[in-house]
């Protein structure tokens, strides 16, 4: 017991005499623990928030897209994906019997003047049943009507942050603003939602009677997307298969004919989402842990250096009785504290990383106990792996060789 | 009476690719207690080479080496450093003490390393050998703060703290002037007084005379081993030469 503590006391006192040299070694591990526990807080963070929304989005949500390729990914087959239309959404309306609430949507973005700013944003194209899909309330102002959407009318209602960014100081309704050089009145402002699960500003939009944006903004037939809310959240699988068999009469598709349109819920949207961001941290976390096995590598480097170095200081210890065991434990102890500290100084900077970002940035994190133990036992394995063939070699030193040597 | 050293057709062979150096090539040795030992010799005859041997830093090609009633040959490799430990001081030409480490850890250095705890306070056993060597005074400061009679000094109580059966010293006042060197050698003639056995190599003829027996040897062998007739002391020869120096 006398013994290891005289074997911590001597190796803190070498690593104290090359302070500079230590700091730079231990470097890498500090880098290396610090990444690993801050990108995997951040991805943490982004899962956390996408299971936040599953709850408050509720579970009734229906997406339906032409074409018969996965959601987000690349459409196959350029000619069978026909868009849809305006009248399939008056169809589907009229014939499907479990659904509360559609709206195609329509999606433009530009530039927005109005109030003597301007703003770039996205405009959502939508018809009425959107407020109640998605949730919006009003925040002042009203939401446009059925006649609006019939009309064709350019009135808007804005999300916080627009009016925000247009209007810092006065009311925006009844205020006329130009979407894209076309003029529109402002006839409602949304309460603010906050971020999305992914971190995007969702009060960044503007909604407008979707007749209006497709007509008059973007252009074309077709809509980007239609939203549907099942009549409950224990009827949703049943919508969703009548808005197949619905969508499968309207499009004429052939029996043993692929569905060329696809319908996704809230759940497997979710799902989706959190598990790119699982891909997001796995591949945080590993970049993370390469660094870290570099830092490992600097040390094997600098104890290699330190070896050679204290060539005739191995010397002397070994020619006044200090036996192999004894070198190679002072040089391993040695490698796995600086390792070590190394660590806990990369945790310690992980805190703070992660603390400043929650604190100046729209990031948020989660820090996990498990994470700082995985990331510091690494750390202090890398120093045991690679402070070990350094070690050995020490130990290994002729004590005549060894004290001859300049 | 019990010998501390006795060495049967000890041999050393060095290979170098094809060649074959023979540094020593049959030394029968007994070094008894209380004994003051200078081997002399031309350069390359061997002298360092039997020095490590008797040190238990090298193993021999050949012979038997009994260090105080223990055949060494017959240890492993953790018994010879346990050896080294316990029953060898050993001084160097170069002084060889860690650097940036106070004289009093250097001192205590050989303690760290004993497992049989056998020196109950390493740290007053440190401070009593650099008290015998006169520097316990000094004992905070580092090597580069201290002369290089002085670090000797330190060496030689680094030696001194494990009383070891044996201090052998190769070469102890080859990077000392003759003062120092004098100086240096007093120090061993009281250790020796107080009955420690010293075996020690040195170049000069002029330290014969505080020898008590001299071992000549030339190209591995033992050419000459007798007695000192007209020894001098150490100590007086400093005094001597103090007085001196004050009427310059
Ligand atoms: N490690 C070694 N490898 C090869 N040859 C060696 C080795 N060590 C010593 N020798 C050779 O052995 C012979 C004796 O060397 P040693 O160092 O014992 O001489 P020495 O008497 O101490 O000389 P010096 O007075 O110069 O110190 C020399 O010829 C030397 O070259
Ligand atoms: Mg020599």
């Amino acid at each position: 017991m006398l013994q290891f503590r005289n074997l911590i006391k001597a190796s803190i006192k070498s690593i104290l005499k090359n302070r500079m040299r230590s700091l730079l070694t231990s470097l890498g591990i500090i880098i290396g623990v610090g990444a690993v526990i801050v990108m995997v807080a951040i991805g943490e963070g982004a899962s956390e928030r996408i299971k936040n929304n599953i709850a408050s989005l509720g579970t009734d949500l229906l997406m339906i897209r032409s074409g018969a390729s996965r959601f987000g990914g690349v459409s196959r087959g350029v000619g069978s994906a026909v868009g849809f239309t305006f009248k399939d959404v008056d169809e589907i309306k009229e014939r499907a019997t479990t659904l509360k609430a559609i709206s195609p949507l329509v999606r433009s973005a530009g530039q927005v003047i109005g109030g003597g700013n301007n703003w770039n944003t996205s405009i959502e194209g939508v018809n009425t049943d959107y407020q109640y899909i998605k949730s919006w309330e009003i925040g002042a102002g009203e939401f446009f009507t059925e006649r609006d959407v019939r009309g064709r009318r350019k009135v808007c209602v804005l999300g916080h942050t627009v009016a925000k960014e247009l209007f810092p100081n006065s009311n925006p309704i009844g205020e006329r603003i130009r979407i894209r050089n076309t003029p529109f009145q402002v006839i409602g402002v949304l309460k603010e939602k906050g971020q999305s699960g992914m971190g995007q500003d969702q009060d960044d939009v503007i909604l407008a009677p979707a007749t209006t944006v497709l007509y008059r903004l973007k252009g074309g037939i077709y809509v980007d997307m239609i939203f549907v809310s099942a009549i409950s959240t224990d009827k949703i699988y049943e919508a969703e298969q009548e808005l197949t068999t619905v969508l499968r009469e309207i499009r004429d598709v052939k029996p043993g004919d692929d569905d060329d349109f696809s319908i996704r819920n809230q759940a497997e949207i979710t799902e989706m989402a959190s598990s790119t961001t699982e891909v997001l941290t796995l591949l945080l976390g590993s970049i993370a842990a390469v660094s870290l096995l570099v830092g490992g590598i600097g040390i094997m480097n600098i104890m290699l250096v330190s070896v050679t170095e204290r060539t005739r200081e191995i010397g002397i210890r070994l020619s006044i009785g200090a036996r192999e065991r004894d070198i190679l434990t002072q040089f391993l102890t040695e490698s796995v504290l600086l390792s070590a500290i190394g660590g806990i100084i990369g945790i310690l900077l992980a805190f703070l990383i992660t603390y400043l970002l929650q604190t100046f940035t729209t990031l948020s994190t989660v820090i996990k106990l498990d994470i700082i133990l995985i990331a510091f036992s690494f750390a202090a394995a890398v120093g045991i792996f690679f402070g070990f063939y350094p070690a050995r070699k020490a130990a290994k030193l002729n004590p005549i060789e060894a004290l001859r040597y300049e | 009476m019990n010998k501390i050293i006795e060495t049967k057709q000890l041999t050393k062979t060095f290979y170098l690719g094809d060649i074959a150096v023979h540094a020593l090539r049959g030394i029968d040795l007994s070094v008894e207690p209380g004994e003051l030992v200078a081997i002399m010799g031309s350069s390359g005859s061997g002298k360092s080479t039997l020095m490590n041997l008797l040190g238990c830093l090298d193993q021999p090609t050949s012979g038997d080496y009994f260090l105080d009633g223990i055949n060494v040959n017959s240890l492993k490799k953790d018994e010879y450093a346990e050896i080294r430990n316990h029953k060898i001081g050993f001084v160097f030409q170069g002084f060889n003490l860690l650097p940036r480490t106070s004289a009093l850890e250097n001192v205590e250095l050989p303690l760290f390393y004993d497992r049989t705890l056998r020196i109950k306070n390493p740290k007053q056993a440190a401070i009593d050998a650099l008290a015998r060597v006169s520097l316990a005074e000094r004992m905070d400061h580092e090597p580069n703060q201290l002369s290089g009679g002085e670090q000797q000094r330190v060496a030689i109580a680094r030696a001194l703290v494990n009383q070891p059966a044996i201090i052998l010293a190769d070469e102890p006042t080859g990077n000392l002037d003759s003062r120092t060197s004098v100086d240096v050698i007093s120090v061993f003639q009281e250790l020796n007084d107080q009955g420690i056995t010293i075996v020690m190599v040195t170049h000069e003829p002029d330290l014969i005379p505080y020898a008590k027996r001299v071992i000549e040897m030339r190209d591995g062998i033992i050419r000459n081993d007798y007695l000192v007739e007209k020894r001098r002391r150490a100590k007086e020869d400093l005094a001597e030469m103090a007085t001196l120096q004050e009427e310059v």
